[in-house]
């Protein structure tokens, strides 16, 4: 890759300048959205920290604000209705909360990228593909017309799509569900960003094709060595690449930990719902145990732990104090509970007879 | 449970409730607008053979476009089929006089995907849920019909208060509850569940599961469920159909199939999909499928799979594999090089 604009110079001696910052640092994050006058608090105190060539998976349900935090971090929320009431984001230590629309956009798609869950609607219907990836290239980098198709079909074969030469003049309708996805994959990471931001890509997808797009994700992931936020409510897409695994509930962290950990020893009674009423493909599964009642509504959240009203060992303290997030166990493992240390300590025991 | 039936009832206790066999439904593709010429046809099913026995979980599991979701509905009668048939208790229900047909319906119902667009918003949960007496009223006289619904709500976990209620107020699990109560509501002997469950979040699957499960027992309900969610298929099915490009691939119960496949197509199915467990595998070490299903209008010759199958030879393409125990499976399995690998499932 040959940079071709200064401002590009710019940005990689700046990376330099500030090693010792995380890569990405998301620190107290909350968004609000006004909606007929109501408050609406989709993100309520979010942090997480991401390392290069790290995969950081924010696990929620819907409603959890995990996808609002990602348009947050990438700088893509409508303000209004939504608004960012506190919180910082930070690249390599840079804070681009605050700053000018113009130099936030120069931060798209060249340092930090997205891709969709619907990759049809992400895509422009009218353009071909080659014009969008050319774009890329002729937008950010100042790129000639014809360097910038080289690009597009180097790109293309890197993502893995047959006969990419020819298929530049298709429109998007043209491929199917999982080349789609493809070619926004190819899209996010035409100018080789440092972060990457995948909202449910394979949500929509057939599990085979699921399988090959999160390995083309995870190969170049480490051929690229960018940091990569998965977000997802897929309990078995996170346990196969996350590194570290945020679990969000009603807006807040309920719990984050070390993905293996995660799994094995659950110290917030929301995971340790979760993973007892998934059923598992590689075992003949006893009962479900699930969790009662449903997510509840952003615009109406209960008093003291957000939890608190479908948790089976609340007691009088959970609906009167919000609970800090406490480290428990290893370092990195921190969970959102009053009674993080017992469940934590009930280990993975606690899958059996959380309702109890 | 009483239930006068004007169906005749079987005599003999073995035999399935549903027997599906060698059912098609193709869908014609046209081009132009006056005057409309076929140009293809898409097979959505093509020739399946299924047996539903009373009070078990049949299992359909498959990919998008695979007709999962056709077959559901010919198995409603909601559509005509291009061939074959589906017996209902010994009758083809396709050769049904309109009244028999009406009557049938009382005795399959089905639950839908999307508890948003399937209930009316504009009628409160107790129409919806009654409605089905409007046009089956020899099941519930008139004044019975608040206490019916009532009892219904209250079978599917709902407030039974609640009845004066509407769609919108409720969440999606319970939206897919009132519709539950809806299909229970004329006393079924089968539902058909198309993805019941893949609108719903994680935390209220599994009760929405575990209900069908309960009702199950309480009723003694046969179901088809259909879904692509094969964690879910196999917690809830005795038994499981795979299907591919509008065929069955392997059949077989739920051990069989899950620990034992011997198509390459369920192998890689299941091998595909992640399981909620680092130390189990990684994505690095399955099967990974390439490509993606062909379209149905135009499917390969032989067997439709062996455009993606490592195991392909030139027999595949060919002679197409008939679904039948063989050497390598026992149970029924539509490959002619049908064979266990060792542990599909789990490293």
């Amino acid at each position: 890759m040959e940079p071709t604009k200064d401002e590009l110079t710019k940005n990689k001696a700046k990376n330099k300048a500030e090693d010792g910052a995380p890569l990405l640092e998301v620190e107290d994050l909350h968004v609000r959205f006004k909606v007929r006058g109501r408050n609406v608090h989709a993100v309520n105190g979010l942090s997480y920290t991401l390392a290069e060539g790290e995969t950081v998976a924010i696990l929620g349900e819907s409603g959890s604000g995990k996808s609002v935090a990602a348009q947050a971090v990438m700088g893509i929320l409508d303000t209004p209705p939504a608004e960012i009431t506190r919180g910082a984001v930070r690249l390599r230590g840079e804070e681009l909360l605050g700053l000018p629309e113009r130099r936030r956009r120069t931060y798209r798609g060249d340092r930090i990228s997205m891709i969709f869950q619907d990759a049809l609607s992400a895509l422009n219907p009218v353009f071909t593909v080659g014009d969008q990836i050319c774009e890329m290239y002729e937008v950010h980098r100042g790129m000639r017309r014809k360097d910038a198709k080289a690009k597009a079909v180097e790109l293309m074969e890197r993502v893995r799509i047959p006969s990419a030469r020819q298929r530049l003049g298709d429109y998007p309708h043209q491929f199917s569900g999982g080349m789609r996805q493809r070619i926004m994959i190819a899209m996010a990471l035409a100018l080789e960003p440092d972060v990457l931001i995948a909202d449910e890509p394979t949500t929509a997808l057939d599990v085979t094709v699921q399988a090959q797009i999160m390995r083309l994700l995870a190969d170049l992931q480490d051929e690229l060595r960018m940091g990569l936020v998965l977000i997802t409510h897929d309990l078995g897409v996170v346990a196969g690449v996350a590194d570290r695994i945020v679990v969000m509930y009603a807006g807040t962290v309920a719990e984050q930990a070390p993905a293996r950990e995660l799994y094995a020893r659950p110290a917030h009674p929301y995971t340790v719902g979760l993973l007892a009423s998934v059923p598992r493909l590689d075992r003949r599964s006893g009962p479900l145990v699930p969790i009662k009642g449903a997510p509840p509504n952003p615009a109406a959240l209960p008093p003291g732990c957000p939890f608190q009203p479908r948790c089976p060992r609340a007691e009088a303290i959970c609906s009167e104090e919000r609970p800090p997030l406490i480290q428990v166990g290893t370092a990195g493992h921190r969970a959102a509970c009053h009674f993080a240390e017992e469940v934590y300590g009930a280990g993975s025991d606690a899958n059996a007879d959380s309702d109890g | 449970m009483p239930d006068p039936t004007p169906m005749p009832t079987q005599t003999a206790e073995e035999r399935p409730i549903l027997e599906v066999e060698r059912l098609v439904k193709h869908y014609p593709v046209t081009q132009g607008v006056l005057f409309k010429r076929e140009v293809g046809r898409v097979k959505a099913v093509d020739g399946v053979d299924l047996e539903l026995r009373r009070g078990e979980t049949l299992g359909v599991v498959g990919e998008s476009g695979c007709g999962k979701s056709t077959l559901a509905r010919l198995l409603l009668a909601a559509e005509k089929p291009t061939a074959g048939s589906v017996r209902f208790e010994g009758r083809d229900i396709f050769a049904l006089s309109r009244r028999d047909l009406r009557a049938l319906r009382r005795r399959i119902q089905m639950v839908l995907q999307d508890p948003y667009s399937s209930l009316n918003p504009r009628m409160t949960v107790g129409d919806i849920v009654g409605e089905p007496f409007d046009i089956h009223p020899e099941v519930a006289p008139k004044g019975e019909r608040r206490g019916r619904v009532k009892e219904l709500l209250e079978v599917v976990g709902l407030d039974p208060d609640h009845v004066n209620r509407y769609p919108h107020q409720f969440s999606g699990g319970q939206r897919q509850r009132v519709g539950i109560a809806r299909a229970l509501a004329l006393r079924p002997d089968v539902i058909v569940c198309d993805e019941p469950v893949s609108a719903l979040d994680v935390s209220v699957q599994a009760q929405v599961m575990n209900l069908l499960s309960d009702l199950q027992n309480e009723f003694g309900l046969a179901y088809v469920f259909i879904a692509h969610d094969l964690a879910a298929v196999r917690h809830i099915s005795d038994r499981v159909a795979v299907m591919y490009l509008g065929k069955v691939v392997e059949i077989g119960d739920e051990e069989q199939i899950y620990e034992h496949p011997t198509h390459p197509y369920t192998q890689a199915l299941l091998s595909a999909v992640p399981v909620p467990d680092p130390d189990s595998r990684g994505w690095r070490d399955q099967i990974t499928l390439e490509g993606e299903p062909p379209s149905p209008i135009d499917p390969p010759s032989g067997c439709r799979f062996r455009t993606r199958c490592w195991k392909a030879q030139d027999v595949c393409a060919e002679e197409e594999p008939a679904l039948t125990e063989r050497d390598g499976s026992a149970h029924p399995s539509a490959c002619h090089f049908a064979a266990e690998v060792e542990d599909t499932v789990t490293t």
